[in-house]
């Protein structure tokens, strides 16, 4: 089967999990027996600076970079930097977005402020829009630090990947006295 | 045979295991830091990190010497500073195989320059492999220690961000058995490069070049996929990824070997296509090779000379060559002004209140390479002068003898821990040596921060993580002849802008190192946590004067209750390290919970 390439994206700031959040997704893709390609940016842009992260998986991947324009998936961890980076996705793309905001410094400083009514441009420019709060339903499933774990859940329902597989890539990927925990808070992102 | 997802960094150390390498040594640098992490896991390699890339090089060369298999990892201006035994590392050969991998950054994602190493294979006439996804890393490598040790040459691998930083999935191996001994054979003529046994030498690396040339007319990494006549493409490393993305229909050459180019292949390819392009990130260095054999080709007359490539670009400059139909445009971004989110020192940095006082003093910085670059953003605003490692001294040094005196009062080198111990104790050396009269700040964190943390001379330990002699580094400064040595506590703003005053005004050379350890510096002993700090609302009076720290964990809030609005502490980001408490006039700021 010739499955074309997927490209999701994942957007935040430095510190936020980004990193681990696209290496499990990686993994998932690998062990669903799919070519996967992934790449980030380390150094001067951490430091609480926003962070890109791409994945791409299908048959047979080329560059580990998403076009610009070629996004299918904005998975974003703070809602400025999901706004930023809506540029990089095609028309019709799916944005899950957690509902959380981090200041950037000119906002710290109070020289701006922080873009009001984000979430509501995002839903008109894209249809296929989901708004999360990652944190309280983290908090359901028992630490609010598995908040990345519950968007993961809902990137995956477009995903044509068994629960078998997630699963195994979670076991992989996240520390065992967590792993009950992230478990339970990727299904409920799943069932959202 | 398992496979597993693996970074072009953690793919070459894979690759360093299974082609049976025996020592490692490198100098941290983004994006190659990881290379060295990685081969630790390793129990059957020697690896280290070195106060240096020269001296990195020159560990690696004496193992090779020896006998065994060895590699030096670097960024690409690492290069630079291992430039010296490169070149003579060129004419003597090797003994066991020796890889040096060198990490551009296209884009400078975090660099100060985007040079293109190839240059420096062509300039010291060694053999360079390109490597275009991680499966690509490991197997490179691998070759790579076999082609030098069959060359007698050593060999560069040139990674680049995209490479070592992107992910893709590896077929692992197993490590090649029944190389030699490492054993002591003294061979003078080959490894004394005197002048009369260099000359001998000399002939010898361009006989060596031909011959590599030639071997890779057929050797297998350099790979021609015929698609379409139409357009033959030449391109190498991550380029041919974008290339088949971009033009999925043209042939392709994708070179393995970048250093010295196959002529006859390359010939071969330019007759079977109709138009010859070579695509490359940065400098035409192919290009110019192809066209000096006669070659008709396309180049840097449509593909960008500067930044990262990426399929997008290369599309829109066939296009706006009219080479291929104009394809559907990315989305416009979103024309709105945002709040830029650039990085920014962590909550608790020792660095932070330094670079304060600097502003206040309305200092000259000279500065230097690590996270206290970032002290040139705003609201500190406090470098004027960054160029290369170890060069914060050395400029000041040099700017204080065209000034007049109360000018050369305010100039200030501010140079990290680890970039001291790099090249700044020459430069230090240099200023004590000629009585420079500038003052240098050394920001000694305990740790090579920028990077990601990795220990270095200074920090107590080695990559191994094993307890090492620390560099003392106050009674170094001494011992190169810096009478004024002083170390203050940075968190200690008054003491530290009293000290900072009295050596900017003296006119002879003097240092202030800092000492409080990095906030990311885990385990025990080496940073701890202070209870956090908080605003008392009613005692704020908007005054803004703890905000000129840029602190991440102090946010203004406008407006809250009253016109001028206050400030308000993020307790999950305070590390309570005071510095704000110090600036409040209004005693506004105080640990949490009201506890001492």
């Amino acid at each position: 089967m010739n499955k074309p390439v997927t490209n999701i994206l994942l957007v935040g700031v430095g510190g936020q999990g980004i990193l681990l959040a696209s290496e499990i997704l990686a993994e998932a893709f690998m062990l669903a027996g799919f070519d996967v390609k992934k790449s980030e940016i380390h150094g001067m842009s951490q430091r609480g600076g926003s962070v890109v992260s791409h994945v791409r998986f299908g048959t047979e991947v080329f560059s580990p970079v998403v076009p610009e324009g070629e996004g299918d998936i904005l998975f974003g961890f703070e809602l400025l930097e999901t706004y930023r980076c809506l540029s990089l996705l095609k028309p019709g793309a799916r944005v899950v977005a957690n509902d959380f905001r981090i200041p950037p410094p000119a906002v710290l400083l109070g020289q701006e402020t922080y873009p009001e009514g984000l979430a509501e441009k995002i839903g008109a420019r894209f249809n296929n829009f989901q708004l999360i709060d990652g944190l309280k339903l983290a908090a359901e499933a028992g630490d609010p630090r598995a908040a990345n774990t519950v968007l993961l859940g809902a990137v995956a329902q477009d995903l044509d990947i068994a629960d078998a597989v997630w699963q195994k890539a979670l076991e992989r990927m996240v520390p065992k006295k967590a792993l009950d925990i992230n478990l339970k808070a990727f299904q409920l992102g799943r069932s959202l | 045979m398992s496979t597993e997802i693996l970074s072009g960094n953690e793919a070459i150390a894979r690759g360093a295991f299974e082609a049976g390498v025996r020592v490692a040594s490198a100098y941290p640098g983004t994006p190659s830091t990881e290379i060295l992490e990685n081969i630790i896991t390793y129990p059957s390699i020697n690896a280290s990190w070195a106060p240096n890339e020269k001296v990195a090089l020159e560990v690696a060369i004496g193992a090779s010497f020896g006998g065994g298999r060895a590699i030096a990892c670097m960024k690409h201006v690492g290069v630079n500073v291992a430039a010296d035994p490169l070149f003579t590392l060129s004419y003597t050969g090797v003994g066991g195989g020796l890889v040096l991998v060198a990490a551009d950054d296209p884009e400078m994602h975090s660099s100060q320059n985007e040079q293109d190493s190839r240059n420096y294979a062509k300039f010291a006439k060694i053999p360079m492999l390109e490597p275009a996804d991680s499966q690509e890393c490991k197997e490179f490598t691998r070759l790579a220690f076999e082609l030098s040790e069959q060359f007698d040459t050593p060999v560069m691998i040139r990674s680049c961000t995209r490479i070592s930083h992107g992910k893709s999935i590896v077929a692992l191996g197993e490590p090649v058995k029944g190389l030699p001994e490492p054993k002591l054979v003294k061979n003078p003529a080959k490894l004394v490069m005197l002048p009369g046994n260099a000359r001998v030498r000399h002939p010898l690396v361009e006989d060596r070049t031909v011959r590599l040339s030639e071997y890779g007319d057929t050797w297998s990494i350099n790979r021609t996929e015929y698609r379409s006549a139409s357009m033959g493409v030449i391109c190498t490393g991550v380029t041919y990824q974008y290339v088949r993305e971009a033009l999925p229909g043209a042939a392709t050459l994708k070179l393995g070997m970048v250093h010295p180019l196959p002529g006859n292949l390359i010939r071969e390819f330019a007759a079977k296509v109709e138009r010859l392009f070579v695509v490359e990130e940065l400098d035409p260095f192919i290009e110019e090779q192809v066209r000096a054999m006669g070659l008709a080709v396309t180049g840097k007359e449509i593909i960008p000379l500067c930044g990262e490539l990426s399929p997008g670009r290369i599309r829109e400059a066939f296009a706006r060559a009219g080479i291929i139909a104009e394809t559907v445009g990315a989305q416009q971004p979103a024309r709105e002004k945002l709040p830029p989110r650039p990085p920014n020192m962590c909550p608790g940095c020792p660095h932070r209140g330094v670079f304060h006082l600097l502003s206040r003093a309305n200092a000259y910085v000279t500065g230097d390479i690590g996270c206290y670059t970032l002290g040139f953003m705003p609201p500190l605003n406090a470098m004027d002068t960054c160029v290369c490692m170890g060069a914060s001294i050395s400029t000041a040094s040099g700017i204080v003898r065209t000034l007049p005196r109360e000018e050369q009062q305010r100039v200030v080198a501010v140079i990290g821990d680890s970039t001291f111990l790099h090249t700044g104790v020459n430069s230090l050396m240099e200023m004590a040596y000629n009585q420079a009269p500038a003052t240098v700040i050394i920001l000694d964190n305990r740790i090579t921060a920028m990077t990601g943390r990795q220990e270095n001379p200074a920090s107590g330990y080695t990559l191994a993580g094993i307890e090492a002699p620390e560099v003392n580094i106050p009674a170094l400064c001494r011992t190169l002849g810096i009478r004024h040595v002083r170390v203050v506590d940075p968190y200690d703003l008054e003491t530290t802008r009293t000290v900072l005053a009295e050596e900017m005004a003296r006119p002879e050379p003097s240092v202030v190192v800092t000492n409080r350890p990095c906030c990311l510096i885990k385990g025990e002993g080496r940073f701890d946590r202070s209870p956090v700090l908080e605003v008392d609302s009613d005692a704020c009076t908007g005054c803004r004067a703890c905000l000129r720290i840029g602190c991440p964990a102090i946010e203004w809030l406008p407006a809250l209750d009253g016109p001028k609005g206050k400030a308000s502490i993020d307790p999950q980001l305070c590390t309570g390290c005071t510095l704000c408490q110090q600036l409040c006039k209004f005693d506004a700021i105080n640990r949490a919970g009201g506890t001492q």
